[in-house]
């Protein structure tokens, strides 16, 4: 352990409460940081305002998930139907006729891949699955997912600076200050 | 979106008078405190009663589920009490009334979320729980229903030497569509809501095995508000896909029924019916496994009275909307003078299972509306009493228009009387084992409260709270035209 070498991962301080968190969140914003995050056990409304983040672009990869679902349906039915096997039931007719009874199948092919699509877009937006994580060695990060609420602004931001970021997080409010390292 | 600078102005000039909310969780409880007493749930040891339920519903479980799956497909379906005309029998009421169930969980989960009742966060996570289990035994009964298990596959478009596809045409067929991806989006609605609450149990747990588990499938959740904007979005998102999900899937149950040309089938209020009787029964169910958890596990102060009154009003409107249906079937069908139709009711009410008939009016229309009275809805054993008696209330439903109708049908060389095996009720006993053992489990390992979101809920997790903590939010920005009445109201000024 005593010979591996440590990398900053960033400075961590604690605000006492989830409106100090959106205040502090503001200055950070303002003072042009683009490599920090707040971490809060619950989501704080409005704070993707007070962060200067963009509206999640989710929506637009569910739509065409969505489409997908309502295509794959309608090729599906229609295709097996209609042009290629052609099966008389009930002496309901086999040809364009019969798309209004394939929407109920489409309908719900149309969610399933939507729902897929929220699944694997979430993981993907959220960089997520992954097993291990800088932050997780910090003695005091294990509370954000309790009670505590810690802004995280990281090493790699260009405008970070050891002594001038952790003043800064001082000044708007922060405590608990500490600089989380990880094994390099 | 709302900014800071925007809230500062927001608050001037009189207020009109708003009823004050009452509080979703009691006696100023902290985040740590929720955090402890739902985790409690899962790591302290279980009680006694906890064991005493669950080892009997297992044991139901095996043998009903189990066992009597076993002796069906060795032997063949012919264990079931179907008959060439009754050819649906109990499977499929049990199908219906388990797939029903599941209902409440997503209408709490995705339709409450999007009419912004909060007081579902208390009882969401428990309610989508249902929904799964519910839905897993539902499936059971078509599944093996097919006669030949190992040929469910069939079931699926796959391309098969026969070159026969499955004929999209066929109510059946949708409903194959409709209930396997309704399982599968409660599923990802279910696990992506418990995803913080996973990573909160994970972040309490001592290094090892727990951990490592809890940690695989929090999926390295930090909270962090980069994943928090994407994660309300998708939320949202599968609240959004949910809800007409949630509708089309009953819908397309009723569909079975009511696309035949069968009289007491081949009517147009049947989607509408089948969803809100579906509510109905499952809401009914979420009070009669809540109440217990409630009391067993001392979540009193986060689901209130206030949760159970709002259930035990829906349980009353879904019961009115139902009894409703139920009158309007019979009035429809004297009114279309029909006389296949009039026959085929005259049949339910006097033939020989008018008894599930009046079960089912009884259970169904009467007994939820005691609930008129605020009394009935604060006691919880008449809460309990009303939500069982739905729970078989719905089970008749289901049984009376199934059996009843297809036991009396076109031909009357056909006509007989209907009487479930002895495999039919083990198997329907066994998936209630199933049921509650299912639940019981998701108690000891789930976090059974949702508990970022209960968090969420309290006044001090909005960030604008101390802002306006001289004028607390409870009244709206004044509008010119009530101006007068304001003048002359004195809680106004309150």
């Amino acid at each position: 352990m005593s010979t591996t070498r440590k990398r900053v991962y960033g400075y961590l301080a604690e605000f006492k409460s989830a409106s100090a968190l959106y205040k502090a969140a503001e200055k950070v914003r303002d003072a042009g940081f683009r490599k920090w995050d707040c971490h809060s056990p619950y989501p704080i409304h409005g704070l993707d305002g007070a962060m200067g983040m963009k509206r999640s672009i989710l929506p637009w990869l569910v739509f065409f998930g969505g489409a997908t679902g309502t295509l794959t349906a309608f090729l599906l039915a229609y295709s097996t139907q209609v042009l290629i096997y052609p099966t008389v039931v009930q002496a309901k007719p086999v040809n364009i006729f019969t798309i209004p009874a394939f929407f109920p199948v489409m309908f719900e092919l149309t969610i399933l891949f939507s729902g897929f699509t929220v699944l694997f877009g979430l993981l993907a937006l959220m960089k997520l699955p992954r097993l291990n994580h800088p932050l997780f060695a910090s003695k005091q990060f294990h509370r954000t997912t309790d009670d505590a609420f810690f802004i995280a602004i990281e090493a790699r931001d260009p405008k970070f600076s050891p002594d001038a970021t952790k003043s800064l997080l001082e000044e708007i409010g922060g405590s608990n200050i500490e600089l989380v390292e990880e094994e390099g | 979106m709302a900014t800071a600078t925007e809230t500062k102005t927001a608050q001037q000039g009189p207020k009109l008078p708003v009823l004050k909310r009452e509080k979703l969780i009691l006696n100023g409880r902290s985040y740590h405190w929720i955090t402890e007493r739902i985790c409690g749930v899962l790591e302290n040891r279980q009680p006694f009663l906890w064991w005493l339920l669950f080892l009997p519903s297992a044991l139901i479980a095996a043998v009903g589920v189990g066992g009597g799956l076993f002796h069906l497909v060795s032997t063949g379906v012919g264990v079931w009490g179907n008959t060439n005309r009754v050819m649906w029998g109990w499977p499929i009421v049990n199908f219906v009334f388990w797939i029903g169930i599941g209902h409440a969980g997503t209408l709490i989960s995705a339709i409450l979320f999007l009419t912004r009742q909060n007081w579902r966060t208390s009882i969401n996570r428990a309610a989508e729980a249902m929904t799964i289990f519910a839905v897993m035994c539902a499936g059971i009964f078509p599944a093996f229903h097919v006669g030949r298990v190992w040929m469910a596959w069939f079931l699926a478009p796959i391309p098969n030497a026969n070159a026969i596809w499955q004929n999209f045409k066929s109510p059946l067929l949708w409903d194959v569509f409709a209930v396997s991806t309704y399982f599968t989006v409660s599923l990802i609605f279910w696990y992506l809501g418990m995803v913080p609450d996973l990573a909160t149990i994970r972040d309490r747990c001592k290094p090892g095995l727990r951990k490592f588990l809890y940690g695989l499938f929090s999926l390295g959740w930090r909270g962090g508000n980069r994943q928090w904007s994407h994660y309300e979005m998708a939320y949202l998102l599968l609240a959004a896909l949910s809800t007409p999900l949630v509708l089309s899937v009953h819908s397309v149950v009723s569909f079975d029924f009511a696309t035949s040309v069968v009289p007491g089938w081949h009517t147009t209020i049947f989607p509408p019916y089948f969803v809100a009787g579906a509510i109905f029964g499952g809401f009914a169910m979420v009070l009669t496994i809540m109440i217990p958890a409630r009391f067993i596990y001392g979540l009193q102060d986060l689901i209130t009275m206030k949760h159970i009154d709002n259930m035990a009003k829906i349980i009353l409107l879904t019961g009115t909307i139902v009894g409703y249906a139920y009158l309007m079937e019979l009035f429809v069908a004297f009114y279309s003078g029909a006389k296949f139709e009039m026959e085929a009711f005259k049949y339910r009410i006097s033939g020989p299972f008018n008894w599930a008939y009046f079960w089912m009016m009884g259970l169904n229309v009467l007994s939820p509306q005691i609930f008129w009275f605020r009394w009935c809805r604060e006691n919880l054993w008449v809460v309990m009493a009303v939500a069982m008696c739905v729970n078989c209330g719905m089970w008749f439903e289901r049984f009376v228009i199934i059996v009843t109708t297809l036991s009396r049908m076109w031909l009357p060389g056909d006509w007989k009387y209907y009487s479930p095996s002895g495999q039919d009720q083990l198997l329907f006993v066994g998936t209630i084992g199933m049921f509650l053992t299912l639940f019981l489990l998701f108690l000891r390992f789930l976090p059974c409260i949702n508990i970022a979101e209960v968090k969420w809920t309290l006044p001090e997790s909005d960030p604008h709270h101390d802002d306006h903590e001289d004028h607390p939010d409870e009244g709206t920005e004044p509008i010119a035209a009530y101006q007068q009445e304001l003048s002359g109201n004195e809680t106004a000024k309150a």
